[in-house]
């Protein structure tokens, strides 16, 4: 299989005139082509200076890092991010809100904004085109986000806790809604979060880190038993979930102190 | 948007309990418009009658119908459309200047943090000093003119408005840059994209405390250059005892500030129609 990502003995240090803090240490994991990879750990493990690291946003202390066979160096205009909030800017209408990344990467004209049309038509959005994100609700609001980064065709997208702002019930409707877009759309994805359930539901592999300074504790390839196609939502139905679940939560080790 | 349903038309489809509602709404804002009006009434007449009946020295206070006469003779020869002018001139000026100049100091302090630091601690000695102290200076190298004046509204303004910007471009989400970012913005697509747009509301807000800065200036400036213009008229009727003329142009002057106030928040209106 393809390797899309390839992230070998990474280490991180954060510097403050306090003191230095290691963040990740020899973290190495590859991804597939298509596949959706979620990575748990503890909280404030290093899991967001990950996906950091691979879009190029931050530069390891130690380490390589490839994306295509080709090692991270600066943003990557192939890559799509996305939030834990939206981002959306409320000045800009839903349509131009989702073709702010093809107008920063001066892609945009008459047929990347006819493709992007059509995903926003496509995902029940074409309604809502000439609306402000203020007039949107939480879960149509984390979709717009996600066209604006489908809208610069990203080879690889990284979710930073993309549903973690919103409420329970939405956040299990907007976690089907944007696990079924991106398997529709083939996308490989690389996803961080802290909900061991959404992590099953969602992922062909996840990857379990441990405490501060992160390393990779172990990975496990979700194979679940269904009657209907999978989804985020009928995966919760499948009888190995529990079981997954039971080992990642052991190995994850949360205490309260 | 309320007062444009009449609560006694029963026609649309709101329950009476609402048409209720609506009707003590607009009674409210009814009586509250009525006892504004009749508070200014009231002053003006009570000062006219104080007048009349000798209760005041109206050499130290004029009265309304003296002003309204002495407001309709200098209409008439045209001088006071001519300070009027001048005045307003001057603030606009000094007010737009003050307001870009301000914007384009803040986007320097924001591209160079290094240029930020070292500046930090002039601007806040700047932003504590009376600006109006500086005036004199200002008019002796400036020139004792109209340029004078609106360098001095300029100097009032322009420092509230560079602290009040860049306070605003720093305070805009760091996660909204950084998702610019991850589509490869550079820094000028990062200011242009984010950092402006997302301070346009606090600009617009400095923006309306430079409209009266900027008449601190200008009436400041024109006591000193005594020239012309609505500080001057105030400052001459003041040296010549003509309480007259002195009481008429503050009126003016209030008038002149409010209206420019409203002009700027039309503007805002206008401007953020995303809201």
């Amino acid at each position: 299989m393809e390797k899309i990502v390839d992230v070998k003995n990474v280490s991180m240090h954060y510097h403050t005139l306090e003191r230095e803090t290691p963040a990740l240490r020899n973290l190495s994991f590859c991804v597939y082509k298509g596949e959706m990879v979620a990575i748990v750990g503890p909280s404030g493990c290093g899991k967001s200076t990950i996906l950091s690291i691979i879009s190029g946003l931050l530069k390891p202390s130690s380490g390589e890092v490839k994306v295509n066979e080709k090692a991270v160096n600066g943003s990557n205009k192939k890559i799509g991010y996305m939030f834990q909030k939206d981002h959306l800017f409320e000045w800009r209408n839903i349509l131009n809100n989702v073709l702010i990344g093809l107008e920063i990467q001066n892609k945009l004209n008459e047929k990347t904004q006819a493709t992007t049309q059509k995903l926003l038509d496509m995902y029940g959005l074409g309604d809502f085109k000439d609306h402000y994100p203020s007039q949107l609700s939480g879960g149509m609001r984390q979709r717009v986000a996600l066209i604006r980064t489908l809208a610069i065709e990203p080879e690889l997208l990284l979710l930073d806790e993309p549903f973690s702002a919103l409420d329970y019930q939405t956040r299990l409707a907007v976690s089907d809604d944007i696990g079924r877009i991106l398997k529709k759309e083939k996308k490989t994805a690389i996803m961080v979060t802290h909900d061991i359930s959404e992590a099953i539901s969602m992922a062909d592999r996840i990857i379990v880190l441990t405490n501060r300074p992160a390393t990779v504790k172990s990975i496990h390839t979700i194979k679940l038993t269904l009657k209907h196609e999978r989804t985020p939502l009928t995966s919760r139905e499948a009888p190995e979930f529990r079981h997954y679940f039971n080992t990642i939560w052991k190995e994850l080790d949360v205490h309260v102190q | 948007m309320s007062n444009k349903i009449n609560c006694k038309n029963t026609n649309h489809e709101f329950s009476k309990e609402h048409l209720d509602f609506l009707c003590a709404h607009q009674k409210k804002k009814k009586a509250i418009l009525i006892t504004q009006i009749s508070l200014i009434v009231v002053f003006f007449l009570l000062w006219e009658i104080a007048a009349r009946l000798e209760l005041i020295d109206t050499f130290l206070t004029s009265y309304p119908s003296q002003m309204w006469n002495l407001f309709l003779k200098l209409l008439k020869d045209g001088s006071l459309m001519k300070h009027i002018g001048i005045s307003t001139f001057e603030t606009v000026i000094g007010f737009l200047l003050g307001t870009i100049l301000g914007t384009i100091v803040a986007i320097l302090l924001w591209w160079s943090d290094f240029i930020s630091k070292v500046l930090d601690p002039y601007m806040v000695v700047l932003n504590a000093l009376p600006k109006t102290a500086l005036a004199p200076i200002i008019i002796l190298w400036a020139g004792a003119g109209i340029t004078g004046i609106i360098v001095t509204a300029l100097s009032v303004s322009i420092v509230v408005t560079i602290l009040e910007v860049y306070g605003a471009f720093r305070e805009v989400d760091q996660d909204k840059i950084k998702m610019l970012e991850t589509f490869g913005a550079t820094k000028l697509q990062v200011l242009r994209k984010v950092i402006i747009p997302a301070s346009i509301p606090t600009i617009v807000n400095a923006l309306k405390i430079n409209v009266g800065l900027s008449w601190v200036g200008v009436i400041v400036g024109e006591f000193l250059v005594s020239q012309a213009g609505i500080g001057y008229l105030i400052v001459y009727g003041g040296q010549v005892f003509k309480l007259d003329l002195v009481m008429m142009s503050v009126i003016i002057l209030a008038i002149l500030a409010a209206l420019m106030y409203q002009g700027v928040a039309y503007f805002e209106k206008k401007l953020m129609k995303w809201r």
